[in-house]
């Protein structure tokens, strides 16, 4: 086979061109509703109306004897999917459906919204940019609408619209839609940074689905269509940090040896060093080859061969990433986990673990707790079952290299696999790495074999062991994390660096708070979480401080709370 | 439909990224892959794909090509022609056992010829040549069950597709485990559309059958549908002959594909003239006129 000539005047740009744009070109949508809140009539008249759906598809629809719009076409029969579903009136699964305006390519999963399908909206979510979800002007805000956001939020999506259906039904009422309004963005703080806007629709009538309608002159705000055509994607994946899980290795007859896989973060160019790891050996990528010729560098999302300049032992599961910020290298780490088989979780049970290209052995250690999907409280939980998710600590049969969900979603999520059927039961979005005993055990690194002093013997002193807490680290919650901890007794510092190697501060048993970025595999990590409100911060502090008690830490029960020196 | 400039070539390399990773996947997780290659416009788009995934190594599984012994002599000349060019391996299966019996859409009915002649045959060539999976050239846009089918789609040891026990399929995280005579069916150019496959044919300059461009061609008007009577197929009583301007949208078999009345005779016209289709692909495919559904049943079967 001979590459096709001529391309080399192409390779520059390209990266360039898909930097600024790929990600305003498509946009990924998910949309969850209730049976009946008008989530079919919407994504119909979504497609009919940027003209997506032909003639003969329409006619079929009108044909049918089905109809249950008051209208001449049942445009919810457009996206109605299998016989069976057809049959009982419902979508049950994820469906996917294309659109496109002169802006954009949508690319849309619709999802159903009952309670027992959360696992397809989980799907659904897992790739969405945005996520449609539906209320009922006339019931308001209900445990379903709570749910979809909660789920959306969880899965990563960086921007939520909340349709305000059926507007028709309640007079296009100003106060209808600014009570639900209202009563939905008291759920922002508990939604994971995630943006929160607000349409009233009437998907039936078609107002402000494409068009701006007249009939609600007291919004000012888009049309669906046009938000959806308008809005930024938050974080780019190009900015992330560079990783490139291996896919396999291309070796053909001629000596040539290229590592194939797809940059799920980041940019890479040639000369740019990387760490392989499980080995931790570092090297230079030295050429990125395409068919269409070697590239100056290369972005995400695109998938490439990497050629490194010197021969490491890499093949299918090991990851390439960027020297200056490596993931997170660890066989134990918590992750929100959604169960999706009828079988509970059970801790006495191997499973299957697939993170990208790389499989384990994965074991659940211990249920935190499971999450009220509907209030998001958290209560104690043994096990989780169908539709259930809480945050599970695993661990696997060899480390996995990752980054929290919430900092680099293409490297923070995972699948359970069950061995014996092979049917994929669980999803997981890791949160933190936990600590590991064995690695720690294994791998107290050469240069602290010096010290005559154990870390036994400086938490005695201290009353704390080393740990990494993560943190926004100009947030009111980590500085008053630090005040305290100080104020205490503790020896803590606050970096607001993420700075590598991190371990010889972690190993003179100092508490760390550093930014999210930051990561060790052989210490406690502890998460605070992200986007508190000011009057929140003291909450954070004392659930940080019991969660250092919880998992050994702090050594004392009390003293922390008590406000006595230790 | 839809957009033009920037906007879609962003598009269509990212969806060139996503696809190169799903066949890489599906060669990484299977013993015995094999690409299903109908000569069409999809499947020669899975099939260039194919090459740049494993680049600069060859294309590591053989192409199947499903010879119904209804093809057009131009389709099956552009074949061997392409698979040499390309260095590719190909393997070609024919349900003989029914083409001895005499299978014929015009005796059996197109549904059940297609189901001997396709479905039937996909699944016999699957089993005697040990594949583990196949990589088709399917996308969601094509038809309603499609929209819900996962890109590594499980078959059972019949070859058959349940939509109800789908495995969930979150992120790009492809779980591609079976058992000894299961199967998996990969489509990576699942969030592909019928004109983002034009598009990328433009852009890459794929060679594709010239059946699919229009000139002069004689054809018998067959209940609204135009037949193509190049390589022999019957008139039927009362039927006439016409000199009609016209392409094929889809290729399937000689009797059973209808073609468009249309100038285009280029891909660039092609792409402005599906800007003004108004109508889907499939309804020029005679058999999928046959029952509500259809599409549905054919693949539970194990149809693609
Ligand atoms: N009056 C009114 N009815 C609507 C509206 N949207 C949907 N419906 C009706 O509500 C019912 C359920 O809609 P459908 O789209 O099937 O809901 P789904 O179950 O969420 O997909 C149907 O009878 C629709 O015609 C709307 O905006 N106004």
């Amino acid at each position: 086979m001979a590459a096709p000539a001529d391309t080399a005047v192409r390779v520059l740009p390209l990266a360039h061109f898909l930097r600024r744009e790929s990600e305003r070109s498509m946009l990924r949508v998910s949309t969850a509703g209730s049976v009946d809140d008008g989530k079919s009539t919407l994504i119909g008249r979504l497609l009919h109306d940027t003209h997506s759906v032909y003639e003969d598809q329409l006619e079929a629809v009108r044909k049918s004897p089905v109809n249950r719009s008051r209208g001449a076409v049942d445009l919810s029969l457009l996206t109605d999917g299998l016989r069976a579903e057809r049959e009982q009136g419902i979508t049950i699964d994820v469906a996917y459906r294309y659109f496109s305006t002169r802006r954009r390519t949508f690319i849309l999963a619709d999802t159903p919204g009952h309670e027992q399908y959360t696992p397809n909206m989980a799907t659904g979510a897992s790739t969405a940019d945005v996520a449609v979800i539906l209320v009922d002007a006339r019931k308001g805000l209900l445990a379903q609408s709570r749910r979809h956001a909660f789920i959306a939020a969880l899965l990563g999506v960086p921007e939520l619209v909340v349709a305000v259906n059926k507007m028709d039904l309640v007079g296009y009422s100003r106060d209808v839609y600014e009570s639900i309004r209202t009563e939905f963005q008291a759920l922002a703080p508990r939604l994971r940074g995630a943006r929160l806007s607000f349409i009233p629709v009437s998907a039936l009538e078609g107002d402000n689905v494409v068009e701006r309608s007249a009939r609600m002159p007291w919004y000012e705000g888009p049309a669906l269509l046009e938000y959806l055509e308008s809005i930024e994607p938050a974080a780019s994946l190009c900015h992330g940090p560079f990783r490139f899980p291996v896919q396999m290795v291309i070796r053909p007859q001629d000596g040539f040896r290229g590592f194939a896989g797809r940059i799920v973060s980041g940019s890479v160019k040639p000369g740019d060093t990387v760490v392989e790891l499980p080995s931790g050996r570092r090297t230079a990528v030295e050429r990125i080859v395409t068919f269409d010729g070697d590239l100056e560098e290369a972005v995400a999302p695109m998938s490439v061969t990497l050629v490194l300049a010197d021969e490491i032992d890499v093949s299918r599961g090991s990851m390439l990433a960027g020297a200056e910020r490596a993931p997170a290298f660890s066989r134990r780490f918590e992750a929100h986990t959604v169960w999706m088989s009828t079988e509970l979780l059970d801790p006495g049970k191997t499973y299957l673990l697939r993170h990208g290209p790389h499989e384990a052995q994965a074991r659940a250690l211990a249920v935190r707790h499971a999450v009220d999907i509907t209030t998001l409280d958290e209560r104690p939980a043994p096990a989780l079952g169908w539709s259930e998710i809480g945050l599970v600590l695993w661990e696997t049969s060899r480390p996995l290299a990752f980054d929290r969900y919430a900092d680099v979603r293409g490297n923070g999520g995972f699948v359970i696999v069950d061995p014996h059927t092979n049917r994929t039961i669980a999803a997981g979005m890791i949160e933190a790495a936990a600590e590991d005993p064995l690695a720690a055990r294994r791998a107290a690194p050469q240069h602290f074999r010096a010290s005559r002093v154990t870390p036994a013997e400086r938490a005695l002193r201290s009353g704390h062991s080393g740990a990494l807490i993560l943190a926004d680290v100009h947030s009111a919650a980590a500085h008053g994390l630090e005040r305290r901890l100080f104020e205490h007794g503790a020896d803590v510092i606050l970096l607001d660096q993420a700075l590598t190697p991190l371990e010889p501060l972690l190993e003179a048993g100092l508490l760390v708070i550093a930014p999210r970025t930051s990561g060790t595999g052989r210490f406690p990590v502890i998460a605070l979480p992200s986007q508190e409100r000011p009057e929140e911060a003291e909450a954070v502090v004392e659930s940080a401080i019991e969660e250092m008690q919880r998992r050994g830490v702090l050594a004392g029960r009390d003293e922390f709370n008590a406000g006595e020196g230790i | 439909m839809g957009s033009n400039g920037d906007t879609s070539l962003a598009h269509l390399r990212w969806l060139e990224a996503e696809s190169i990773h799903i066949l890489r996947e599906g060669a990484a997780q299977f013993a015995r892959p094999v690409l299903l290659y109908s000569i069409g416009k999809d499947s020669s788009v899975l099939l260039h794909l194919a090459r740049k995934a494993f680049w600069p190594g060859p294309v590591p599984f053989p192409l199947l090509h499903i010879d119904t012994t209804y093809e057009y002599p131009e389709i099956l000349e552009f074949r061997d022609r392409h698979v040499r060019e390309i260095g590719a391996r190909l393997v070609v299966y024919t349900n003989r056992q029914a083409v001895k019996r005499g299978a014929n859409p015009y005796d059996l009915g197109t549904a059940r010829c297609c189901q001997l002649l396709r479905t039937q045959a996909l699944v016999q060539a699957l089993k005697e040549g040990g594949y583990d999976a196949a990589f088709g050239g399917a996308r969601r846009d094509e038809e309603r069950s499609r929209a819900k089918e996962r890109v590594f789609s499980f078959r059972d040891r019949n070859g058959h597709w349940d939509p109800k026990t789908q495995r969930p399929e979150l992120w790009s995280i492809y779980n591609g485990r079976v058992d000894p005579g299961e199967s998996m069916r990969i489509f990576p150019l699942s969030n592909w559309t019928e004109a983002d496959v034009w598009r990328y044919i433009a852009l890459e300059k794929i060679p594709v059958v010239p059946l699919y461009f229009a000139k002069p061609r004689d054809v018998v008007v067959r209940g609204g549908t135009l037949i193509l009577l190049e390589s022999g197929v019957r008139l039927l009583p009362g039927e006439k002959s016409e000199l009609v301007m016209c392409r094929l949208r889809t290729l399937g078999c000689t009797p059973c594909s209808g073609a468009i009345r249309s100038e285009a005779d280029t891909v660039d016209k092609i792409i402005a003239e599906l800007r003004e289709f108004r109508r889907s692909e499939r309804e020029n495919r005679v058999i999928d006129h046959d029952q509500d559904g259809s599409m549905e049943l054919k693949k539970r079967e194990g149809y693609f």
